[in-house]
């Protein structure tokens, strides 16, 4: 291979993940200041731990929110689905009859129907969002809205508002149980992001995702179903938000009708930060990833300087506003040219 | 004539109101209480705070924009407004000069960072959302203000009078806010040449550029007249609540969005009218209201607002696709 060619694939590479990139050098940067200012109590193991046990909740949601934003929507019904999936489970786990003894394979099976119960709702949730969004032709923020409206109020309706609480042993290890050290709610979160990087990379369908999202019209006309597409990305998103759900009631061992609700805007947040395009098109799982671990270890660095949690959230909203307006590439950071100067290398090795 | 009439029975004005008038007839004559003054009152006092909110977000609406962060700056603007008059002989209109000053200073804040980062305005109102929260919460400690004054606990009331039942009934300062709020909004939109220009931004920004509209001029109207919607709307519910608790308001964002949407605003902009968010705003509350009168359980009254909800966007959407398709054969 020769030099250039090499070069020209690097440069490819800085310029395919650049959010990742500047992402992950925001991360080392933070890392490094606060690690200077905090010290052992920062880096150490009990930090990544915490880290890793707050990441997947929101992560999880955020994963549900991408899908949405990249086919070129919104799903504001994220959380309510969540909810509403965790509240079947819990349903069946109280009010069925244990099957076999504790610890026995029935015992295990039982506990897997109750979680496929709630997963089959999530995913009802979302064909109902793909039906009206695709097929009636309403804007996704009005469909998922309306939906988000509902299915809490079901939600609130059939439980009066109460909390369901005490779940079985594995149920509750999913959201509070490690190994190797490592939460097992962060190994089922790795396990989905490589399960949607997966669908969108190397799946017809994740690329017709793509296409939907950067220009609906023109994907209609190359022959995609684009109502299908759309339909689909929508049950999935549903069916993560399930599985949001399920870490969620695992990790509080509890459900109940509004339970996250702070969760919503800020796996917005957290998915624009990720460079997911909020109008469609573009965007990257592994972007995603980096966003919510910056997210996460600015939040523990602040705990653990005993900065309240509020301080956090407007660190996080001033955060997204400045990495947007480096990104955008004009207005307030014109001077900066970081991004420019990338695009300028990747072009001189590219045209020699 | 028949022409006119004929558009306006074709409006989503028109279908709204006669959902509006057919649910307030069956409650009438199912509920002994609905058609009482006490509770239409009640009514216009508790819609109060949603419905300046909506009248401020219709105008964000119609110009093509989107604001989540309004209930943030509500919070904000009643803490500070409720704050500086708890040890200062500010008055009335101190009070709300304070609070409408912080309102539309937040607001242009919006405006600014739309304008100059030109990302999306969902995203950047989300940012701001939390900004503005997290630091009120951060500075304040989530303290609650009781001490109000004894002025602005005891409200503002007009022509007082009471019924055969010896119930005292009075216009009372919300109500008339609120009507305040949707009359401004309406001599902006319908009477002045600002209120035409918005809604040429909002059909068309690039086109409205071109023809030399001064775009971060009315950016900065738009999301400041929110901002000061917003303020507006928080000494109304301060008034109510007789307290300031900075965590309250937050989560109310989309159900006023709902509210203005259903009114028939679109999200993509240039659409909307002051009658048609009126009587969004009037939907909602007389379903809740209506609910509890019948004796539904209010722990369903979420579930039939949000049908509601997806039944009108639906059919709005089924209805213009209906007409799209008759425009092109």
């Amino acid at each position: 291979m020769k030099p250039s060619a090499n070069r020209s694939l690097i440069s490819r590479f800085v310029r395919e993940n650049a959010t990742t990139m500047t992402l992950a050098t925001i991360f080392m940067a933070v890392l490094a200041v606060f690690g200077l200012i905090l010290g052992d109590r920062l880096l150490s193991v009990g930090t990544f731990q915490s880290i890793a046990f707050q990441t997947p909740e929101l992560g999880i949601l955020g994963l549900a929110m991408m899908l949405a934003l990249l086919s070129g929507g919104l799903n504001l019904s994220i959380i309510s689905t969540a909810n509403l999936c965790a509240l079947t489970i819990a349903s069946v786990l109280q009010f069925t009859i244990p099957w076999g003894d504790a610890g026995s394979v029935l015992w295990l099976t039982w506990q897997v129907g109750a979680v496929a119960a709630g997963l089959a709702v999530a995913i009802l949730i979302g064909l109902l969002n793909g039906f009206i969004i695709a097929y009636l032709g309403v804007s996704p923020i009005l469909a998922t809205l309306g939906t988000m409206i509902a299915c809490k109020g079901l939600a609130i309706g059939l439980t009066r508002g109460n909390v369901l609480s005490g779940f079985p042993d594995p149920i509750v290890a999913i959201g509070n149980g490690t190994y190797l050290g490592v939460p097992l709610a962060f190994l089922l979160f790795v396990a989905l992001c490589v399960f949607v990087s997966v669908v969108l990379r190397r799946s017809s369908f994740g690329q017709k995702v793509y296409l939907v999202g950067a220009n609906e019209k023109a994907a209609q006309f190359s022959g995609i179903h684009v109502k299908r597409v759309l339909l689909l990305t929508y049950a999935l998103s549903g069916a993560l938000a399930g599985c949001g759900g399920l870490v969620m009631m695992a990790r509080f061992n509890s459900a109940n009708a509004s339970y996250g609700e702070s969760f919503l805007l800020i796996s917005i947040l957290a998915a624009v930060l990720g460079g997911i395009n909020p109008y469609g098109g573009t965007g990257k799982v592994s972007g995603l990833f980096a966003a919510l671990l910056l997210l996460q270890l600015i939040s523990s660095a602040l705990n653990l300087m005993n900065f309240s949690q509020f301080l956090t959230i407007a660190i996080w909203g001033a955060l997204l506003i400045g990495v947007s307006a480096l990104r955008s590439g004009t207005g307030i950071f014109d001077r900066l040219h970081l991004f420019e100067f990338w695009r300028a290398k990747s072009a001189v090795s590219e045209n020699p | 004539m028949p022409k006119t009439i004929q558009r306006w029975t074709r409006s989503h004005e028109f279908w709204l109101l006669a959902v509006v008038i057919v649910l307030s007839m069956f409650l009438t004559a199912a509920t002994d209480s609905f058609l009482t003054l006490q509770n239409l009152f009640d009514l216009l006092t508790s819609t109060s705070f949603a419905g300046i909110l909506a009248a401020g977000l219709l105008v964000v609406l119609v110009f093509g924009g989107i604001d989540i962060s309004f209930t943030a700056i509500a919070s904000v603007a009643q803490y500070v407004a409720l704050t500086i008059a708890k040890t200062y002989p500010i008055g009335w209109f101190g009070v709300f000069f304070v609070a409408c000053c912080t309102g539309i200073l937040c607001g242009l804040f919006n405006a600014v960072i739309i304008h100059k980062v030109r990302i999306s305005s969902v995203i950047v109102t989300i940012s701001t959302l939390n900004i503005f929260y997290g630091l009120l919460i951060y500075i304040t400690r989530g303290d609650y203000i009781t001490s109000l004054p004894s002025y602005f606990r005891e409200g503002i009331w007009w022509f007082e009078f009471t019924d055969s039942n010896g119930f005292p009934y009075a216009i009372n300062f919300q109500a008339l806010l609120l009507v305040v709020a949707f009359f401004m909004t309406w001599v902006l939109l319908n009477k002045t040449n600002i209120g035409r220009q918005i809604y040429a931004m909002g059909g068309n920004e690039i086109a409205a550029e071109r023809l030399g509209f001064h775009v971060f001029g009315l950016r900065c109207l738009v999301y400041g007249y929110m901002g000061f919607m917003a303020a507006i709307a928080s000494i109304s519910q301060a008034q109510l609540a007789q307290s300031v608790t900075p965590t309250t308001l937050i989560g109310k964002e989309l159900e006023v969005l709902a509210a203005v949407v259903l009114g028939g605003a679109s999200l993509a902009g240039g659409n909307g009218s002051v009658f048609g968010a009126v009587l969004g705003v009037m939907l909602i509350a007389i379903l809740q209201n209506g609910l509890i009168l019948l004796g539904v359980s209010s722990y369903w009254n979420q579930f039939f607002v949000g049908c509601v909800i997806l039944l009108a966007v639906s059919a709005t959407a089924l209805s213009q696709r209906r007409r799209h398709a008759g425009l092109a054969s």
